[in-house]
């Protein structure tokens, strides 16, 4: 009698409800969660409340000091800073498209009756695997204007390119198509994995009805390749958001501020020493970041049960 | 099943594809490699050609004793940094995964909330630098692991769950019965019935870490420090004039990558597609 109460006492601590105990000890113990739970909480959940009150004050990592929302005023007044954030969601925007329409295309191509599949799908997968930075320093060579292969290529048809990287209206889209070539491998093995889930008897059921192979990609893959394309646009455009390692490698935000985005935007004001208007900065890119993907997410999953 | 679809128009599309995957795909690795084995004039041309004197091993011994051996360290601090964290990672991930999936509680709703914040929001980068300075951890290795271990979590939990659930739990059951501790029913029973999406996580994640560049950049600065990700960086501004000794550089820091696609190939695209099929 004692012991089962002192027992109790020990595992029901306080909150418990009244309810009687299930048996002894539950065979999945609740203190598995407490490693993961510390690191997560101390290096990822506190870093992200603090963010909140940090943003607030003018900050050197030692003291704070509490100026309201100066720092966010500073941020949006400032055409360069502004800037980053258009250029975060044109970026964002533009490699998530062009990953789900080529991704979508290179599937279908490589899930038909084609000569060399293996091949055509490990080598457009294999760039999602190198080194962000040393794609970037690798395309940086090939857009050169004057020696890169890229333009010489192009002189040899008689086409002047433009310097992909120094001219101002294309830096940030010429950085966006190197991520599209890095990223779309991941895109097209997604909607692969999507299109391999479709059961084959739609398609069979269409031949006999003599559908042609546009009508079946419009009527059957893409309506049924639906969880793949969601999860492509979601995950394309969180890595789009927060993108930075391979704008810092191409152009470092460069010519001036025209390839500038938010993260890069943070990296410079924490060189700089403005920890406070850096960690803004942070504070924007996490409201950017969760108020397209929440609407999005819900708006995508929820469409899907109606189907 | 294969009941020739137009055979001809096929053979005409495969060649295109394959084509246009070289010139698209294969080329600019072959500029590495050809620009990486270059003598210092020829590789300052950037043009796409034949290398007229091959200095492998020349630029591989420039490259490696480059700043007092930089690479080296750095090779070693990357092997340190993939192998500790993604150990912790897969060990943690596990164990929460098996509690989540296998037990209903109010706190389920909760862990799904964090666990989606975390693949998600984008970590507050000054802050985390604060709370590392607070632990006496911000330049240390210790304190990049463990960065790493808490960024990198919520998916490999994703991928450990839908592996459990799997599980049938009368194996829990027998083992309960048998008088097994909860201890030893998650790492003598479960765990080694994981092995096969252990291993997807391990390679899914070991390629991510060592190719993360942003977090040793904020977390763990200086020459002594530095990864293999950040050699590259620093090695791009002094090496503008000898760029076969650059691409010598990003010949060596594919080859790890290379070589886990190589041998697993079949589970790094298990992980990655996971969440195709259902959302």
């Amino acid at each position: 009698m004692t012991t089962i109460q002192a027992q109790r006492a020990q595992h029901g601590e306080g909150t418990a409800p009244p309810a009687k105990r299930p048996r002894k000890r539950s065979p999945y113990p609740s203190w598995f969660y407490v490693p993961a739970a510390v690191i997560y909480g101390v290096l990822f959940l506190v870093p992200t409340f603090a963010s909140f009150y940090f943003s607030l004050t003018r900050w050197t990592i030692f003291d704070s000091h509490f100026i309201g929302f100066e720092n966010f005023v500073n941020f949006f007044r400032e055409p360069a800073l502004v800037s980053g954030l258009t250029h975060t969601l044109v970026y964002a925007v533009v490699t998530s498209g062009l990953k789900v329409v080529l991704g979508l295309l290179l599937a279908v191509l490589l899930t038909s009756q084609i000569v060399g599949r293996g091949y055509l799908r490990s080598v457009v997968f294999f760039p999602v695997l190198v080194s962000t930075i040393g794609v970037g320093l690798t395309f940086t060579v090939l857009m050169n204007p004057e020696r890169g292969l890229i333009n010489e290529s192009l002189s040899v048809i008689g086409v002047q390119g433009p310097g992909w990287l120094t001219d101002p209206d294309y830096a940030l889209l010429s950085v966006a198509l190197v991520d599209v070539w890095k990223g779309v491998g991941l895109a097209t093995l997604i909607f692969i994995a999507g299109i391999v889930s479709i059961p084959q008897e739609y398609f069979e059921a269409a031949r006999v009805d003599g559908a042609s192979a546009t009508a079946s990609f419009f009527k059957i893959v893409l309506p049924l390749a639906r969880p793949a394309t969601v999860t492509v646009v979601i995950l394309s455009l969180i890595g789009g958001l927060r993108s930075f390692d391979l704008i810092w490698a191409m152009t470092r935000g460069g010519p001036g501020f025209t390839s500038d985005v938010i993260a890069s935007v943070i990296y410079k004001q924490y060189q700089a020493g403005f920890y406070g208007l850096s960690t803004a900065g942070n504070v924007i890119l996490f409201l950017v970041v969760t108020a397209i993907i929440l609407p999005l997410y819900w708006f995508l999953s929820r469409k899907e049960v109606e189907l | 099943m294969t009941a020739r679809p137009r055979p001809k128009r096929n053979l005409w599309l495969s060649g295109t594809a394959i084509l246009v995957s070289i010139v698209v795909f294969l080329v600019p690795f072959a500029f590495i490699v050809l620009t990486a084995v270059k003598d210092r004039q020829q590789a300052a041309l950037l043009d796409f050609s034949w290398p007229e004197n091959f200095q492998v091993v020349q630029n591989f011994v420039d490259v490696v004793q480059a700043r007092d051996y930089m690479l080296i360290i750095a090779f070693i601090n990357s092997t340190i940094l993939t192998v500790a964290s993604v150990a912790i990672m897969v060990v943690l991930a596990a164990m929460v995964a098996y509690v989540w999936q296998r037990r209903k509680s109010k706190w389920n709703m909760l862990i799904n909330f964090l666990v989606l914040s975390g693949l998600i929001i984008p970590p507050a980068v000054v802050p985390t630098i604060w709370v590392l300075q607070k632990l006496g951890l911000f330049r240390t290795m210790p304190g990049l692991i463990l960065v790493e271990v808490a960024f990198g979590i919520s998916f490999a939990i994703l991928l450990f769950r839908a592996f459990i659930a799997t599980i049938p739990r009368e194996l829990d059951e027998a083992a309960i019965i048998d008088g097994a501790s909860p201890f030893r029913l998650f790492f003598r029973v479960i765990f080694p019935l994981l092995r096969s999406v252990a291993i997807t996580v391990i390679v899914v994640q070991s390629v991510t870490v060592f190719n993360d560049f942003v977090n040793p950049l904020y977390f763990l600065p200086g020459d002594q420090n530095a990864t293999v990700q950040l050699t590259l960086y620093n090695f791009s501004s002094q090496f503008t004039s000898q760029y076969n000794l650059l691409f010598m550089n990003i010949l060596l820091i594919t080859i790890p990558p290379l070589v886990m696609f190589m041998f697993f190939n079949r589970r790094i695209v298990a992980g990655m597609t996971s969440g195709a099929i259902k959302g």
